[in-house]
């Protein structure tokens, strides 16, 4: 319904009102999760702490790095229920290779490779077969968890080998490495969504997929690239948390999936694809483990914290609807 | 005054576009009025109002002398108004019977009553003249018959004021005619009938009465048809007179440079073969249904063919897939814009540079955003395309430059064979003869391009040579100066088939 033509000369002087209004429609999450942050600060003892804030950080580490391609994923229309399976397989993946043969690097590799296999099978499936991401997904996530248990016998596999725990747990510049492995994740995922041609066309996929087969984009192609990275990702992120507890365990991040959509689309990414800002992933996450670590501190009981994590969500989508259809209207 | 709809002072504002601004027309009972105007011109805003999905900013709404303001479509409903959407509100998988009363499906203690339901569907369908089981499922009808449908629910919500926005854009000339028979019998009924079309000669055809717009403004309403002609209509529309919207320009039609030999596939049943010569302009006529644009599908690789050869300048080319097209030169404008074309939810610039941006990329990799920018603003100055910014998502376009992104998007590329399949449809005059310009432009660059549309004035007033299909096969190949109306229907219509076998012709 616009009509003014576009004029390359004039630039619009911004108002206070929209310059606020701009922000609330990019980054209204941002906003609630900085009050959030102040508020807590304020009232919550022993929260805004250093110690607190790496232990924060740390706690959402996992989250993080898997975010970042689950907002592919999701960019894309689809998603993947498997990470939480695969996280636990692939940390199995590498105890079992590194106890074999000793070869720390072999053992991560092989972990990170393993993910990448389900991950790639998953995208074949969906891309090539046609078949629901939900059905593909939710049918691997069983699949690899009981490879899981049968490949470490149903036991949490202990890892005898020193050298492997310092990838998860050693400390660089004050800060614990996993920290600083999710904040190079997010900025490698955020170039490659915003700057690269694999980024815009998945947004495009998202967008209006016929548009995008018939705009020259090899559709397939690149849906199995998304879920092979994903797969890859949950696999080094299953090999961290290896790490971090000094054994593969084959029940562990049991739900992990749904953390993980959630922080996505508590940012503001849409679950029917087409929009995907990396920050709405990174306030997503930042909330979703501000929220827990603040219910910890308070030492509000665990079966409180599902109903107040829960209802959180449900307050962010409805938010974001409410934002949506009022930007509709203003169209 | 027997206005039974009056619409008084309506204005509706935008953030930042004014696409009403006081526009008053009454509309009488048992009357067709038409609504006329270029795209944004404000026809559509109009129908949301009345519909509901947008109350009005200012001014009121008058049914049968009482003032009313819909803040929702139930509201709009209730009142007896319908509005009959191009895109239509149907659910697939549910039978006839059930769409026509849904909602209202009847029933006793909460079991469906299957044969009340039955019985008055029944009679709805035959009041509407259509043959059609209650209890299909209306993803298997064509799409007229589900605007039936729709007209039938909108009769048996008892409504009084009907609206149709452009309801014709995908009917045959048949179907067509049985819809405005259709109308008449509304109007015969004492219903109001609102008409909303690019198409002039169905506005003269059907319309009591007319009302023009542009800039959402009123500009003339004729209470008889007698009072205005197409021309005037026209000339009111864009605001200047048109002496002739296709403005044909002559070419010197070089050698074959695209050549299709034998190709079959889905739609395509029997094998086709034709030729495109450079710098020519090919009109592919036929029917809805025809095969058009599944043949078009099949060249540019969308679906995949079954048999068949692709030569491009001597050298055979691999329709494998869009992407394979693309890098020889063959691109398409899809037919379905909304759903093939544009990403909706993503911006300008965007739309614009999705295929060619892997051009522009730096180290193999990053985008170059300046250069997307520079191409984007260098397209929507050269179209005109009307949008606020670079940075407006597409979906928020009015239908004309939505189809121009399509276009720069295409054009971005190096281009030898452009598939431009309706290109028109649903676009106003003034964008239109745009359109055609630009493809005489294109093709005295030295492009050849096929021309694909259902509406027989543009392909005659364009095409340099026109194909006609009829059920997947060409059934005729006629140049400019042997072409009419009648030549090329005689071989689009299916009654020609008996006719063929009677004097025996070869095909």
């Amino acid at each position: 319904m616009s009509t003014a033509m576009i004029d390359g000369n004039k630039t619009k002087i911004p108002s206070v009102g929209r310059v606020a209004s701009h922000l609330w429609a990019n980054s209204g999450m941002l906003l609630i999760f900085i009050v959030l942050f102040i508020i807590l600060s304020l009232f919550v003892p022993y929260f805004f702490t250093w110690r607190n804030m790496i232990a924060l950080a740390l706690s959402v580490s996992m989250l993080g790095m898997v975010s970042c391609t689950m907002l592919f994923a999701l960019a894309s229309g689809d998603f993947d229920l498997s990470v939480s399976s695969v996280v636990a397989f692939s940390g199995v993946v590498a105890g079992v290779v590194i106890n074999q043969t000793g070869a720390v690097g072999v053992g991560i590799l092989c972990g990170i490779i393993a993910g990448g296999i389900f991950g790639a099978l998953n995208g074949v499936i969906i891309a090539k077969l046609h078949i629901n991401a939900l059905i593909t997904t939710l049918a691997m996530m069983q699949i690899v968890r009981g490879f899981a248990y049968i490949v470490s016998g149903g036991q949490a596999l202990s890892i005898a080998n020193p050298g492997f725990f310092g990838l998860g747990n050693s400390i660089f510049m004050g800060i614990p490495s996993p920290i600083w492995i999710t904040v190079v994740c997010f900025v490698m995922f955020g170039v490659l969504i915003n700057n690269t041609t694999f980024g815009k066309n998945t947004l495009a996929i998202g967008g209006n997929v016929e548009a995008a087969r018939l705009a020259g984009i090899s559709v397939d192609r690149i849906r199995i690239m998304i879920f092979t990275l994903q797969g890859l990702m949950a696999g080094f992120a299953g090999v961290i948390l290896a790490s971090r507890m000094t054994s593969g365990q084959p029940n562990c991040a049991q739900g992990f999936e749904l953390n993980v959509i959630s922080a996505c689309v508590l940012g503001g990414v849409s679950i029917k694809g087409g929009v995907a800002p990396i920050q709405g992933a990174i306030v997503g996450v930042l909330i979703m483990g501000t929220v827990q670590d603040a219910m910890n501190l308070l030492n509000i009981p665990t079966f409180y914290q599902y109903v107040v994590r829960g209802t959180i969500l449900l307050i962010a989508v409805i938010m974001d609807q409410i934002k949506q259809s009022n930007l509709q209207k203003a169209v | 005054m027997n206005a039974y709809l009056e619409f008084r002072n309506i204005t509706k504002v935008f953030p930042g576009v004014r696409a009403l601004d006081d526009v008053s027309l009454s509309v009488k009972q048992g009357s067709v009025h038409g609504l006329v105007g270029e795209n944004g011109a404000g026809k559509s805003t109009l129908l949301k109002i009345l519909s509901g999905a947008h109350p009005q900013t200012d001014g009121v709404i008058l049914i049968n002398g009482e003032e009313c303001r819909f803040n929702s479509p139930k509201e709009a409903i209730d009142k007896g108004t319908a509005v009959i959407y191009q895109e239509l509100n149907l659910v697939p998988e549910m039978t006839v019977a059930e769409n026509l009363m849904l909602g209202h499906i009847p029933a006793r203690k909460g079991f469906i009553d299957k044969r009340e339901l039955f019985e008055v569907s029944r009679k709805e369908i035959e009041y509407l003249m259509e043959d059609i089981n209650p209890n299909e499922k209306v993803k298997n009808l064509p799409i007229a018959q589900r605007q039936m449908i729709e007209i039938g629910k909108a009769l048996l919500h008892d409504a009084k004021i009907i609206a149709f926005d452009e309801p014709t854009s995908s009917l045959s000339e048949k179907e067509t005619k049985q819809l405005f028979r259709i109308i008449l019998s509304l109007k015969e009924k004492g219903c109001s009938v609102i008409y909303v079309s690019h198409r002039l000669n169905e506005i003269f055809e059907v319309c009591d009465a007319v009302t023009i717009f542009r800039d959402g403004k009123k500009v003339a309403t004729y209470n008889s048809m007698d009072e205005v002609n197409h021309d005037l209509v026209v000339s009111k529309m864009v605001g200047r007179a048109i002496e002739d919207i296709y403005s044909y320009r002559p070419r010197t039609i070089e050698g074959p440079v695209f050549h299709v030999e034998n190709i079959s596939g889905p739609g395509v049943p029997e094998p086709v073969s034709f030729t495109i010569h450079r710098k020519e302009i090919v009109g592919f006529f036929g029917l809805v249904g025809a095969g058009r644009s599944e043949l078009m599908r099949l060249v540019y690789g969308h679906t995949r063919k079954k048999s068949g050869t692709l030569t491009l300048n001597g050298r055979n080319v691999n329709a494998a897939s869009p992407a394979a097209s693309l890098a020889e030169g063959i691109v398409l404008c899809p037919e379905d814009r909304k759903a093939e074309g544009i990403i909706p939810i993503r911006d300008v610039t965007e739309n614009i540079n999705i295929s060619v941006r892997k051009k522009y990329v730096k180290a193999g990799f990053f985008l170059d955003k300046k250069k997307e920018r520079d191409n984007a603003a260098a397209f929507i100055e050269k179209f005109q395309i009307k949008t606020p910014s670079l940075e407006q998502l597409v979906g928020n376009l009015s239908g004309g430059n939505q189809q121009k992104v399509i276009l720069a998007r295409n054009l971005s590329l190096s281009t030898e064979l452009i598939i431009l399949d309706e290109p028109t449809r649903g676009i106003d005059v003034g964008t239109k003869s745009e359109i055609y310009k630009l493809m005489y432009d294109l093709a005295e660059a030295g492009n050849a391009i096929i021309f694909v549309s259902s509406e027989l004035p543009e392909i005659l007033g364009v095409s340099d040579r026109i194909i006609v299909m009829r059920d997947g096969m060409i059934v005729k190949e006629i140049m400019r100066e042997d072409a009419s109306e009648e030549t090329v229907l005689h071989y689009a219509l299916p009654e020609y088939d008996e006719r063929r076998e009677l004097i025996g012709e070869k095909r």
